[in-house]
């Protein structure tokens, strides 16, 4: 066991790091980002190519970086600690993932230079009006027409389907609504005839969009895989979901502790600087007890989630959901508070980390999800 | 990067594992792993056991009996005990009255103590805490003056675990008045038998004969007995703490109380099955299985980090360890007493022959007592708001 980065690993953060921090010096030029139409700059997200970020977790023969687990919370980390907004975690977890497990040496040959080069980029739809976080539940339908398939159905708040070159589409092959058998992965051009992306903004600064398939016809290669067996690879998708958010929380939660603690040193109240007052100071360190357990789930995430295991891994996944919006809540709330009235204003940086730490609570899993998985397990989760 | 155990260490892991299992006698796991109390001869003879293999005191420098572990492999060791409900060895003996007179003592002095330590031949207890220095350890009272080649100390400790085993006790005693408190204290070691000590026993919550009221009447202790140089002793102190502090969040202990309520869960009736049916238990006992296992990774980020410190002051990140494990121990114990539910109330006479198990079932008298027990760890050691303190001063400088 060993918890000290490598050369390569410190190279990679550092000039993540770096990038970030220039391409988000302060929260006014955060705020100008947004106002792109897409929600981002071209020239951020060339940026982040221009690095190899986009290419990272594709192996050197594919024209990648080879990066794990490790390096892709690396960056993470970075998005969350600067409040990144261009779509790194659409595209280069969601959906560059679902590329790397689920896709064809034909697939991948056809697609990965341009989504290592940054040329397109990709997003999962997966989401739907009455499945919640349930992956199985999937009313959009994929119906078989020869050798092709026909999609029809919505997907919601899909991150960044406005920015995508072509979407990861969770739709049923066969089978009832909540049949874990016949969902299929299904590869869709965003540009492709029946398909209508509303995009808008998020409560968080990022973009999402209510996206619907009408008759939206299919070549038989567009299906990552068994077309009726998908479901183990939606989980797979969502599982490093899960690891990239772990890390953002991480990211954005030690930025928005550092700025509380500085607040306390130096904001003055009856003479004093506040943070001389126990009653504060107790509870920045109870945000710090939440912050370092959560940082600890983040590499728990990084260690479990290629793991072979598949139970052990999803009930390792949960926990680490668990553990983070626990952490982001009280962190966030507590950050707020203890800032006072600036905590509440739009112009302060504070403010933006506590609403992006509330909504990742609720991406990928709330807490009353992920416990009820785990308690479905036989021995819960340490015997997982 | 690498966070898996590596061969080597998942060899010494089962190593451990199976020595604790099958050589360590399963009465003392079992009463260990109910949470009941244990004899002296049991925490003796386990101790023996570990000392013959060379596993007693680990941490202590090699000449002494120590191994030369990474710290990964310490805490796969002290984890592995705890999992196998193998008492620790003597903490006092082990981790905090060894390691100060390795550290600060006169080559003697550790020929003549620490070898006995270790095998418990001596069982030793700690004289810290004062009726009137409690978190405010260094405001004690107990005074030592100088009468030719011995000191006369008078005073009273309390809280003294186990004294009414001890052979003898370290002690911090207050040698010069005039200095800054810090600066006027000794670490003096008395023996237990000497004239004008007397033990009182004090009862805790759940009725259990664990700690004690030490008074010293003129009590005359060799000035040989002193450790490291006079005044020097809050320092020695400092150093003591900083060792018992490591392992302090207990993780393996509160594992095995984990799985031994989601055994006991699956055979306590409840509605038309067990109450491991029940999804609201279960999904408590996920929250505390879900902060454990973040607390676990935590402990071997701390534990890789002060495998390079070579400091002897307190890591504060240890101090977050405390707080969140005594938690942990806590929530553990509540659970237990909620799984005994409407029979964690009785509290049956035991013995041979007793035929009045609470619904008959043979454990749910213990769980009350080591629920009411459990409120201690996060009081002794330095309290979780002692420890609050010393994370927002040390690490966050406020």
């Amino acid at each position: 066991m060993d918890f000290d980065l490598n050369e390569d690993q410190s190279l990679l953060r550092d000039s993540v790091e770096r990038l970030a921090a220039d391409l988000y010096p302060s929260l006014e030029g955060r705020q100008a980002r947004l106002t792109a139409p897409l929600g981002f700059p071209e020239a951020g997200w060339a940026a982040f190519a221009e690095l190899g970020v986009t290419g990272l977790p594709f192996s050197e023969a594919e024209g990648g970086l080879a990066g794990g687990p490790v390096e892709t919370m690396l960056v993470m980390e970075a998005v969350g600690r600067n409040l990144v907004v261009e779509p790194l975690f659409a595209s280069l977890v969601l959906g560059a993932t679902a590329l790397r497990l689920g896709g064809s040496p034909a697939q991948k040959e056809t697609l990965l230079p341009g989504v290592i080069d940054g040329s397109l980029r990709l997003t999962l739809a997966h989401t739907e009006r009455q499945s919640r976080y349930d992956l199985e539940d999937v009313a959009t339908v994929a119906r078989r027409s020869g050798e092709k398939f026909v999609l029809s159905g919505a997907k919601s708040v899909v991150p960044n389907a406005d920015a995508a070159g072509l979407m990861v589409v969770s739709a049923r092959v066969s089978g009832e609504r909540r049949d874990p058998h016949g969902i299929g992965l299904f590869l869709v051009p965003a540009d492709a005839a029946g398909v209508a992306i509303e995009a808008y903004p998020t409560q968080d600064g990022g973009r999402a969009a209510e996206v619907s398939f009408s008759e939206v016809t299919l070549p038989a290669d567009a299906a990552l895989g068994d077309p009726e067996g998908g479901l183990p690879l939606l989980e797979r998708i969502i599982e490093h979901g899960i690891a990239a958010l772990a890390a953002e929380a991480v990211g954005s939660m030690d930025a928005l502790h550092k700025l509380t603690v500085e607040y306390l040193k130096t904001r003055t109240q009856f003479g004093v600087s506040v943070g001389s007052f126990q009653a504060l100071q107790h509870r920045a360190v109870d945000m710090l007890i939440q912050l370092e357990q959560a940082r600890s789930m983040a590499l728990y995430a990084a260690m479990m989630v290629e793991a072979e295991d598949s139970g052990a891994r999803a009930a390792a996944l949960a926990a680490v959901k668990v553990q983070i919006n626990k952490a982001c809540r009280f962190v966030g709330q507590e950050a707020v508070q203890l800032h006072g009235g600036i905590g509440m204003t739009l112009e302060y940086l504070g403010a933006h980390h506590f609403k992006r730490l509330a909504m990742i609570e609720y991406q990928l899993g709330d807490t009353a999800h992920h416990l009820r998985r785990i308690t479905q397990g036989e021995n819960g989760l340490l015997a997982a | 990067m690498d966070l898996r155990f590596t061969p080597d260490e998942i060899a010494f892991r089962d190593e451990v594992r199976s020595f604790c299992r099958t050589e360590i006698p399963a009465d003392i796991r079992k009463k260990v792993s109910e949470g009941r109390s244990l004899a002296k001869e049991d925490i003796v003879a386990s101790q023996r056991i570990l000392n013959a293999k060379g596993w007693a005191v680990p941490h202590w420098p090699q000449e002494w009996g120590g191994r030369d572990w990474t710290p990964i492999q310490r805490y796969i060791y002290t984890e592995e005990l705890f999992q196998a409900a193998v008492p620790l060895p003597q903490q006092f003996n082990c981790y905090m009255f060894g390691p100060v007179l390795a550290t600060f003592g006169r080559q003697d002095q550790k020929e003549r103590f620490l070898p006995r330590a270790a095998n418990l031949d001596d069982w030793w207890c700690q004289g810290f805490s004062e009726p009137g220095a409690g978190s405010d350890l260094a405001s004690l009272k107990t005074k030592a003056v100088r009468d030719g080649d011995h000191f006369i100390v008078d005073g009273q400790k309390t809280w003294t675990t186990l004294g009414q085993h001890a052979d003898w006790i370290f002690c911090l005693v207050r040698t010069d008045f005039e200095v800054k408190k810090q600066r006027g204290i000794s670490f003096l070691l008395i023996d237990m038998k000497t004239p004008g000590i007397t033990v009182r026993p004090i009862l805790t919550l759940e009725g259990r004969h664990e700690v004690n009221e030490v008074f010293f009447d003129a009590v005359r202790v060799p000035v040989e007995n002193l450790v490291g140089e006079e005044n020097r002793g809050w320092d020695y102190a400092k150093f003591l703490l900083a060792n018992e502090r490591t392992g302090i969040a207990r993780i393996g202990l509160t594992k095995e109380r984990i799985a031994r309520i989601k055994r006991l869960a699956k055979e306590m009736p409840a509605g038309s099955g067990t109450m491991w049916d029940d999804r609201d238990f279960r999904g408590r006992v996920a929250e505390v299985e879900v902060e454990l296992k973040a607390l676990e990774i935590t402990q071997m980020r701390v534990a890789a980090k002060q495998g390079r410190a070579d400091s002897v002051e307190p890591d504060p990140a240890s101090s977050l360890l405390k707080i969140r494990g005594s938690q942990l121990q806590q929530a553990a114990t509540e659970l237990l007493v909620a799984l005994a539910g409407p029979f964690a109330r009785a509290a049956p006479a035991r013995g041979a022959g007793a035929n009045n198990l609470p619904g008959g079932f043979d454990w749910v008298d213990a769980a009350a007592p080591s629920y009411f027990n459990n409120r201690k760890v996060s009081i002794y050691g330095g309290s979780n708001e002692i420890q609050h303190n010393v994370i927002a001063k040390g690490i966050l400088g406020l």
